[in-house]
């Protein structure tokens, strides 16, 4: 089947404004009738939430976390790109447009990339309004840094918590809503199915995280807020709740999923310790700004200690491949470029996969004090936990999992082809196309959740009638008993391997041959080994506890469950598509290590959907068209 | 990577099935511990060990595992946190303890957290507080260009040292009140500071400080323990502004 995505037509410029009026509207008085539900407040969910809430729907939100403070985007350390040109340097609307699509290695969709970088605006002076503490300079205007993909310094930041300071923003505006009594609140809950009766999206089925208990709720549209799945690769940068549960579940409901093989895997990362090991740390990209990176020239070398390596052997890669960007190569490439030395045999650090991110230049030219003033907390962070002084000696950095461009599939007004559920910031799929850019994450959950979402919405609840379905819909009483089921199974198999031993072993899989390079290989072997290790978790994996009492062993299991169906469907869309794009690298379409697209047969979004889980899952097409931005090999030399 | 000197130490973890159980302490053993584990990978490793022999493992609140999210929450031989310079639990590494160590767990104690099961605690109160006013009454859509307002670097950066509370609760259970003074007082001197925060200055502080109340939160004695036990180093400064607010507020 070709997919519409239904963007609007006409000059690109005129697109959102024209869509805006084109949508249909809720009379104030009515939207106090209709129910929506929001699950998970991140960016996306808690900007939604609290937006909707404020126009005057009934808005109930989810969150597994015992506070919605706490959502994963909260860990975003750089900052959040706009258009603003406030340093008069070159920037607009168009090139923050123009970066995204380049940046995306052109498999994004021009009319959604346009409108997120004309409300990326309205972002900045929302956050200010709400106390956001940005970081301004000694006038008391708003200050800028770079990021990397762009020439021009459009990134705002609150030191090196913006996605914190953000979110509690979103949170605050939230909080203001529940007082309000327009949003009522439900912290410890997870999401284990998607209602959908007579193929519409109904309600939802949560298990209290406390007591147990499933809970079902019914709405007239629910929003799927849940973020990426990078936890599929086991050791990433996510949190340790971080989850595909939420969108297999509605996958399996008839949602389609979009690109799961566009991953981004992040260059400036702590690399591994030991085997041990849960999670990995990511180091902000804003460091690139005034760190450089290197290893030795010579293999010899790697052994030294980093200050006893000369500055003529030392080889500062990404300045010699990519002299125009330097550092601030895109993330796909600057990962693939340290992946490539150590390759090479001139990693640095332990198992020599680690590359140098060295600030010496910067503090001979700047100060230390002013890098401290700078990145004083990332410095911090990394004495923590290497135990090491990033000030006198070189930082040891590696790439890992950071991020899914890829997610449920949507069309412009972020519905999925199931009417009534809606997906907004990283669980859809819809602007980053194969490689975000940095500092876009979080400019694309609040205006999915700010400016989108609030409009969109209204043109999809104008057209039904509210409170149609309630939960006496014995539909509710199905997918409760289908949840307890599979929990039932889950704590009745008893074992001898623990949830973590097989999501470290599904990890490693997805790793080794589906991570910074892949080939038709590597994934085949994935594509017989996953169903087989999942043969196994059902067969002899251990939850210790009941299901009517706080299990973590539980979540964990039902989370590693959809993984291991996940992480199959993820190998074969990155084995579909003969061709390389940003975060999707094939070893076989390459142009001297640089990512090989093929326009002529896989310019489009591949959306696949569900057909049962032994049986191949069918694969959706939706055509990308170029109007605005000529298709071209991406190229930051 | 593995070749490292490994620990083993003696864990004493408060054990409680729910809020009604009156809760004891267990002890377990950790083995094999690197200088690299961090206090939760420690703790990961024990669980394992539980669960392989058929027990119920510990459960403890954690997320994100970077020090920002503010959900883990241990008191670590008395301290909250563990007692290391502005470090959350996630963020402890085990090269601060040595080998044959015995090391106290317990979970946040106050009276406004309720223990929900084992090392987790109920913080939604912290929640209640910043419903009562912690916020700008702004709405979506229609403010002001972000640089309409000048706010002078020196006010930013102290806005931002207040914003950085990751409302983890451990100044509660440091606090031998159970006061959360230090937590509702970066939130209203971080909305206090900034401009857009002043015109609801009055209400707001007067409402946080009804909420604290009305949670049972206990009152301030500056023993200054939660300056001492935050993850963020948020200064007690904070609080003698809140002060100043409040008084203000009355006339």
């Amino acid at each position: 089947m070709i997919l519409d995505g239904k963007c609007p037509t006409g000059p690109i410029e005129k697109t959102w404004d024209k869509h805006r009026f084109d949508l249909k509207l809720v009379n104030p008085a009515n939207k106090r009738k209709y129910n929506v539900i929001v699950v998970g407040t991140g960016l996306a969910g808690g900007a939604a939430a609290a937006s909707l809430g404020e126009l005057g729907y009934n808005v109930q939100a989810f969150c597994y976390q015992d506070s919605p403070r706490r959502a994963h985007s909260i860990a975003a350390q750089g900052g959040i790109n706009a258009a603003k040109n406030y340093p008069n340097d070159g920037d607009s609307i168009y090139r923050l447009f123009y970066d995204t699509i380049k940046g995306g290695d052109f498999r994004a969709r021009e009319a959604d990339v346009w409108r997120l970088a004309q409300v990326s605006n309205n972002i900045i002076d929302q956050c200010v309004a709400q106390g956001v503490p940005f970081a301004r300079d000694y006038a008391g205007y708003l200050d800028n840094r770079s990021f990397g993909g762009a020439q021009v310094s459009r990134t705002f930041f609150a030191r090196g918590q913006t996605g914190q300071q953000l979110l509690l923003g979103a949170y605050s505006a939230l909080s203001r809503q529940i007082k309000a009594g327009t949003v009522k609140m439900y912290d410890r809950r997870e999401m284990l199915d998607l209602v959908v009766v007579d193929g519409v999206a109904r309600g939802i089925t949560v298990r209290n995280l406390v007591t147990g208990q499933l809970e079902s709720y019914a709405a007239d549209a629910v929003c799927l807020c849940t973020g990426g799945y990078v936890n599929v690769f086991y050791l990433s940068t996510n949190a340790m709740g971080c989850s595909v549960t939420a969108n297999w579940k509605a996958h399996k409901k008839g949602a389609y999923f979009a690109n799961p093989c566009y991953t981004q895997i992040h260059p400036t990362c702590i690399p591994q310790a030991g085997d041990y090991q849960s999670k990995l740390t990511l180091m902000s990209e804003s460091l690139r700004n005034d760190g450089r990176v290197w290893v030795p020239k010579k293999k010899e070398d790697c052994g030294k200690h980093p200050n006893e390596v000369p500055e003529d052997a030392r080889d500062y890669y990404l300045e010699r491949k990519y002299p125009s960007y330097g550092n601030l190569a895109p993330r796909d490439i600057a990962s693939r470029a340290a992946k490539e030395q150590c390759d090479d045999g001139r990693g640095v650090g332990p198992g020599g996969r680690g590359v140098y991110l060295d600030f010496a230049d910067s503090i001979k030219r700047l100060g230390e004090d002013t890098i401290r003033e700078r990145y004083g907390n990332l410095f911090e962070m990394y004495e923590k936990i290497t135990d090491e002084n990033g000030y006198k000696r070189p930082m040891r950095m590696y790439p890992a999992p950071h991020y899914a461009m890829g997610g449920l599939w949507v069309d412009y007004n972020l519905m999925s082809n199931v009417p009534g559920l809606f997906v907004l910031g990283e669980a859809n799929f819809s602007v980053h196309g194969a490689n975000r850019l940095g500092a876009s994450a979080l400019m694309q959950g609040l205006a999915d959740g700010y400016f989108v979402i609030p409009y969109t919405i209204g043109g999809y609840l104008a057209t039904v009638k509210p409170g149609q379905v309630k939960t006496d819909n014995p539909e509710f009483k199905k997918c409760e008993e289908d949840v307890k089921a599979e929990q039932n199974k889950l704590l009745g198999i008893n074992g001898k391997k623990t949830v973590f031993e097989f999501m470290r072993e599904l990890g490693h899989l997805m790793w080794e041959n589906c991570g910074m390079a892949r080939t038709k290989e590597s994934l085949e072997i994935n594509l017989k080994k996953i169903p087989a290790l999942r043969e196994e978790f059902w067969k002899n994996v251990k939850v210790t506890g009941s299901g009517a009492e706080l299990n973590q062993q539980l979540e964990n299991a039902g989370r590693t469950a959809d993984f291991l169906e996940f992480g199959e469907l993820l190998c074969r869309d990155a084995l579909h598509r003969n061709e390389s794009c940003g975060g999707h690298f094939r070893v076989e379409y390459q142009d001297a290590g640089e990512a090989q697209r093929d326009d002529a047969n896989f310019c489009y979004v591949g959306a696949w959907e569900y057909k049962g889980l032994e049986k191949e899952p069918e694969l959706h097409k939706e055509p990308l068209k170029f109007e605005n931005v000529h298709l071209a090999v991406r190229s930051y030399k | 990577m593995s070749d490292h000197k490994t620990m083993t130490l003696t864990l004493i973890v408060w054990r409680q099935k729910n809020a009604n159980d009156p809760g004891k302490f267990e002890t377990y053993t950790a083995k094999g511990i690197t200088e690299h584990h961090s206090f939760l990978e420690m703790l990961d490793c024990v669980n394992e060990d539980l669960i392989h022999s058929g027990k119920d493992p510990i459960v403890f609140d954690h997320d994100c595992r970077e020090g920002i999210c503010g959900m883990c929450s241990q008191v670590i031989n008395g301290a909250p946190h563990g007692g290391q310079d502005r470090t959350t639990v996630c963020q402890l590494h085990m090269r601060k303890f040595k080998d044959g160590d015995t090391i106290y767990i317990e979970p946040w104690r106050a009276r406004a957290f309720p223990i929900i099961k084992d090392l987790i605690v109920d913080r939604s109160a912290l929640d209640k507080i910043v419903q009562a006013g912690g916020y700008t009454s702004c709405h979506t859509g229609g403010v002001a260009d972000g640089n309409a307002i000048l706010i002078p670097k020196p006010v930013a950066d102290e806005a931002m040292d207040a914003a950085e509370c990751v409302g983890c609760g451990a100044c509660v259970a440091g606090c031998p009140n159970g006061a959360a003074m230090l937590f509702t007082g970066a939130k209203v001197s971080q909305l206090a500071l900034l401009p857009q925060g002043r015109a609801e200055a009055a209400a707001r502080v007067k409402n946080m400080s009804n909420a604290m109340t009305e949670c049972g939160f206990g009152n301030c004695t500056n023993h200054y323990e939660c300056q001492a036990a935050c993850p963020k180093g948020i200064n007690v400064k904070f609080i003698a502004r809140m002060n100043r607010e409040f008084i203000k507020a009355q006339f």
